[in-house]
């Protein structure tokens, strides 16, 4: 870790400023995933802007009948929120789905979307990675890749995102509310809120330095069943191999999104169209482009049978 | 005291205080946090500093540069010691690599520099600005490639063993079962990270360090620092977890030594996380071809077991065939063990080596023989079991209830509920059993012990004997309080100091009863001391109650001690009973699995182990042992894998969130059942080791049960849905089962 300065912000529009005027800081919410990258020097911002004072820590209505989210909602807070059980299930699901409770506790919605993979080249300093350091290679092309991305990789990277809570943002449709440096405030779709690798896996979101999340907001509930399955090779405290986010309807349409696949919080539009058709056309039309390694074919297989079995739970 | 002839009656047999369920006497300390471990040992008067360690970012190859200067010049640093400064240096008896020193990079974060400064955040920063240029050379990184060019190891490993004609018995047996299995590369991943404090004065060194084994590390350390033994001083009282990881000199030990000696200040070195992995030692990845034969009646005629694994040049074999010659009865015999030369980090001992991988694929090649033969296989096992050393007849196990076990176990568990592989669902989970023996040899080691009887009445034991989480403290209290008649108050025991007697240590589930019996040794002694000091004639004097009697005369000890107190000090060695009878630990598994039917995911229900090891000193403790064991049998079952990047050649998910072991949610439920038995061959104390047994077997219970589950049999640790999901029931055939559970 190197040696950084501090500071906390006074407002969301000082926050914001003070990032934009210093390109190597960076904003430090619970720190869960931040200051480990740092200790590690995968990340090396010389300064920190620490948000955690600015209000945004409420969950309230919306006009429209959703709700927004502060960034700095807790996880534990959100996923145990009255609301978000009754009528965004299928969040609070995941979200307890992930971490443990102590990280929970602590970890933020903002800092939540924008976790970094868990590639473990990526964590190793010492090994070529193009998302830690553009134009090194991609080790894990051609190496040990077994939790890697299936589907909108691109020859720089196979790194999937890692969050659960972001496969429920997805299905849900979520926006993500930022503020720029220039004091504009923006709202972003959470489709569009994540890239894919393309040629700058170094680049994950398209946010500007210095943008700020200050919500993220729901859309009024969508009723239906909504399950979350995370598949992992241990019971708990484990990333997902790959995981099914899904809002089944009594007439069996629906939406869904998959986890532990892509760069992103995989959903095809596609696909949802054909979840009434059952798992198998609807695992074809999300895997439609798939270029999955040896290591890691096996998860399209994967996620269709868990699609199929949140289906019949669902119609259950 | 020479352990010769098989133990009588001796004071152990009261069984007032040993045998009992007494919770451990160091636990408050550790449960209040006044335990203090290597990196926690704080003095004010040691004003110590941090190392940080730099490794290897090669697999094999020469180092031609280091540039320190960016680092020597960092906020805080006090000094920066490179392998290249320290240069070659002469390698402990017990490393295969060379832990630092030199420009030979042997294995990928070797250690090849310590940063020390007024901090960690300092040192650790420092650390990052070691520039290295490598010349890199290519290695052999994979198993199954170096396979073909294994090489037969001398004599010394018994790579091969033969009785009568296997391959004959084999081709004439009318059922046959060739099969072969593969055990991944496993890290021990104790909780305790390496670490030390080293402090020289002028030529003389502490080292506070967190070792299984004070002697050797003393005697490596010595030979890698290039000092007199007699001149460092070695202490580690207490120990988060060592499972083998800690049986030799680590470079922990080397960096803090070398730091301190360049800081002229005392500096405390932690090896990092992410680090431990490749730097240190684990268990090394096993290829393994096993072939039995047998007639229709069940009974095993012929039996081979061949196994390939790799290490560093002049390393050692993973004798995971080794059990095979013991554990079952046939005829017409084979084992063949090959070494391969890898250039990945140094494999060697982790928790019961040799057996655990051995076992996790000779157990389910029996299993999967059972099925050929249409036998039960608990039915199976019982057919074959043997009462003597199939290699020597006339050379009997000293105490074996393997059998026992197996029955008790299979009634306690319900094991006659089982069904045929897949038939047993419970919505969307499948369901089986599995069962598979357990056994391990019980290792002797000579051990040293002191106690002293002060004028309190109060005896200290003093031996460098080590509790590495086991209960050593608690057992060594139990066997002084019983030899001396007095109460567990009334004890005090000091571990894991060189300036003590030298002991068996902790390793090879060796040191219950090698150390027990060293404190046996020395009490026999004091109480001959006492007997002495007294007048007293030795052979018929009683101590009980803090007194010491001898027909109607009794002296309470304390007097007996007088003002200078009293002194007793030996050693137990072991004479020939290990060679004319065979001495093993025995036990079965029992597991129940769930496998989810849609994912492949597999989940553990219940778990039972049933131990046949000699007595049991404390109930309390060797559960522990035993279910802290099925807990690491459950990880090498379903996740723990050191990924290896045949590349790069390093391990690839080297910290605990890429390397999985089990977490308590794998682990809903676990018994033990130990047999009430003793076993006078093994040594005073009549016990055996339990430490490793309760891993042998285990893994392969659990692949068993979900072969039974599922009807998928996954021969390649560990079993990951990727493994099954492609045998499980098609797609369109789950949708029931997951109706049923809404
Ligand atoms: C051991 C472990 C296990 C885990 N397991 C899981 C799991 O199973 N599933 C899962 O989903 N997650 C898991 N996580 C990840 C965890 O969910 C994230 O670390 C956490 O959500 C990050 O939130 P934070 O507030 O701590 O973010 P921080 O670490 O504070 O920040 C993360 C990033 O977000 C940026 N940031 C923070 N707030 C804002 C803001 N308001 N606007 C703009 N940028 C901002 C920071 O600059 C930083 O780049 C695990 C983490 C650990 C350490
Ligand atoms: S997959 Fe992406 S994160 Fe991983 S090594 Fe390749 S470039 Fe780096």
């Amino acid at each position: 870790m190197r040696a950084f300065t501090y500071e906390r912000a006074s407002s969301v529009e000082a926050a914001a400023n003070a990032a934009s005027s210093n390109r190597q800081s960076k904003f430090i919410a619970g720190g869960t995933n931040l200051l480990d990258l740092m200790k590690l020097e995968i990340e090396t911002p010389t300064h920190l802007i620490d948000v955690n004072g600015l209000g945004l820590d409420t969950i309230e209505p919306t006009a429209e009948g959703g709700l927004r989210i502060g960034a700095l909602v807790r996880n534990t807070d959100l996923a145990a929120h009255e609301t978000v059980r009754r009528d965004y299930g299928l969040l609070s699901r995941a979200l307890v789905a992930g971490a443990s409770g102590q990280l929970r506790n602590v970890a933020t919605t903002a800092g939540n979307l924008l976790q970094r993979t868990r590639c473990p080249y990526f964590y190793d300093t010492n090994q070529p990675c193009n998302k830690r350091q553009p134009g090194s290679g991609c080790s894990a092309i051609g190496g040990f890749s077994r939790q890697h991305a299936v589907v909108g990789v691109s020859d720089a990277c196979i790194a999937t995102h890692p969050s659960d809570m972001a496969i429920a943002m997805r299905a849900l449709d979520a926006v993500v509310e930022t503020v720029k440096p220039d004091g504009s405030h923006h709202a972003i779709p959470i489709a569009d809120f994540h890239r894919l690798p393309g040629e700058t896996p170094h680049i994950e979101t398209v946010l500007e330095q210095g943008e700020l999340i200050t919500a993220v907001v729901l859309p009024p509930p969508v009723g239906g069943r909504q399950i979350y399955r995370k598949v992992r090779d241990r019971a708990s405290y484990a990333f997902a191999i790959v995981s099914v986010g899904a809002v089944i309807q009594l007439d069996g349409t629906g939406r869904v999104a998959v986890g532990g696949v892509a760069h992103k919080p995989w959903r095809v539009e596609g696909a949802d169209a054909e979840l009434s058709r059952g798992a198998r056309s609807a695992a074809s039309a999300l895997f439609a482009d798939a270029r999955p390694t040896e290591q890691n074919r096996f998860k399209i297989d994967l996620v269709e049978r868990t699609l199929g079995a949140v289906i019949a739970e669902a119609r259950g | 005291m020479q352990f010769d002839k098989p133990a009588t009656t001796n004071p152990i047999d009261q069984l007032k205080v040993v045998g009992q369920p007494i919770h451990r006497i160091d636990g408050e300390l550790k449960t209040t946090g006044r335990a203090m471990y290597a990196y926690e040992w704080h003095d004010a008067n040691l004003p110590y500093v941090y190392g940080y360690p730099v490794g290897a970012a090669i697999a094999k190859g020469r180092i031609t540069a280091m540039d320190v200067s960016a680092a020597k010049r960092a906020p805080g640093v006090l000094a920066v010691v490179t392998t290249l400064d320290v240069g070659r240096r002469e390698k402990g008896k017990f490393n295969t690599v060379n832990l630092f020193g030199g420009d030979e990079i042997q294995h990928y974060h070797q250690a090849i520099a310590v940063v020390v400064a007024e901090t960690f955040e300092q040192a650790r920063a420092a650390a990052g600005l070691v520039k290295v240029e490598y010349a890199e050379e290519r290695g052999a990184f994979d198993l199954r490639e170096a396979m073909a060019g294994a090489a037969k190891p001398d004599d010394s490993q018994e790579p091969d063993t033969a009785v009568g004609n296997f391959e004959a018995a084999f081709k004439a047996a009318a059922v046959t079962l060739e099969q072969s299995y593969e055990t991944p590369d496993q890290s021990h991943a104790m909780m305790e990270p390496h670490a030390s404090l080293a402090a020289w004065n002028g030529e003389e060194l502490t080292v506070w360090t967190s070792s299984q084994m004070i002697d050797w590390w003393r005697s490596d350390l010595a030979t890698t620092l290039g000092v007199d033994k007699e001149k460092i001083h070695l202490m580690s009282p207490f120990i988060g977890g060592g499972f083998g990881g800690k049986l030799f000199l680590r470079s922990d030990a080397v960096l803090a030594a070398f730091g301190a000696k360049a800081a002229s200040r005392p500096v405390k070195v932690a090896l990092p996380r992410p680090f431990i992995m490749n730097n240190t030692t684990h268990r090394p990845a096993t290829i393994q071809r096993i072939r039995i034969g047998a007639g229709r009646d069940g009974r095993i005629t012929a039996i081979a077991h061949e196994s390939w694994s790799g290490d560093q040049p002049g390393g050692q074999l993973e004798t995971a065939a080794s059990q095979t010659r013991l554990l079952y009865a046939g005829a017409d015999r084979m084992t063949a063990m090959r070494l391969a030369t890898l250039h990945l980090p140094e494999g060697n001992a982790m928790r019961a080596p040799g057996e655990a991988p051995g076992l996790m694929a000779l157990e389910i090649a029996m299993d999967e023989m059972a099925e050929k033969l249409g036998m039960d296989p608990i039915e199976f096992r019982i057919v074959n079991d043997t009462q003597v050393d199939p290699e020597k007849p006339e050379r009997p196990f000293s105490h074996r209830d393997l059998v026992g076990c197996l029955k008790l176990g299979a009634d306690r568990f319900g094991w006659s509920g089982r069904e045929r592989p897949g038939a047993r669902r419970e919505g969307n989970w499948m369901i089986g059993m599995g069962v598979a023996a357990a056994f391990r040899n019980n290792l002797v080691l000579p051990s040293g012990a002191r106690v002293r009887l002060d004028s309190q009445g109060v005896v200290t034991v003093e031996t460098d004997m080590t509790d590495i989480g086991t209960g050593s403290y608690t057992i060594i209290a139990q066997t002084a309080a019983e030899m001396m008649g007095i109460g567990m108050n009334k004890v005090a025991v000091h571990l894991g100091d060189s300036r003590f007697p030298v002991s068996a240590g902790s390793g090879g589930q060796f040191g219950a009863n090698s150390s027990t019996s060293g404190v046996y040794a020395a009490c026999v002694k004091l109480r001959e001391a006492v007997a002495a000091k007294l007048g007293f004639n030795s052979a018929d004097v009683v101590f009980e109650n803090g007194e010491v009697r001898s027909g109607n005369r009794s002296v309470p000890l304390a007097e007996a001690a007088g003002a200078d107190g009293l002194v007793g000090e030996d050693k137990i060695e072991w004479g020939d009973l290990t060679k004319t009878h065979q001495q093993s630990t025995f036990g079965a598994h029992f597991v129940e699995v769930g496998v989810d039917i849609a994912t492949g995911e597999s989940r553990i229900r219940r778990m039972l182990a049933v131990c046949a090891a000699g007595r049991i000193l404390n109930p309390i403790t060797a559960r522990s042992q035993v279910i802290g064991a099925m807990t690491m049998g459950a990880g090498g079952a379903l996740s723990e894998e050191l990924a290896v990047d045949t590349r790069r050649g390093f391990f690839v998910n080297h910290d605990l969130a890429g390397y999985e072991v089990a977490v308590h949610a794998d682990i809903p439920h676990q018994d033990v059942i130990f047999m009430d038995e003793t076993d006078p061959m093994s040594s005073p104390m009549k016990a055996k080791g339990v430490g490793e047994l309760g891993l042998c077997g285990v893994s392969a219970a659990i692949a068993n049960a979900i072969y039974n589950a599922s009807g998928v049999r996954v021969r390649h640790y560990p079993i990951t849905l990727d493994k099954l999901i492609g045998g499980l029931p098609q797609l369109a055939d789950m949708s029931d089962a997951y109706r049923s559970r809404a």
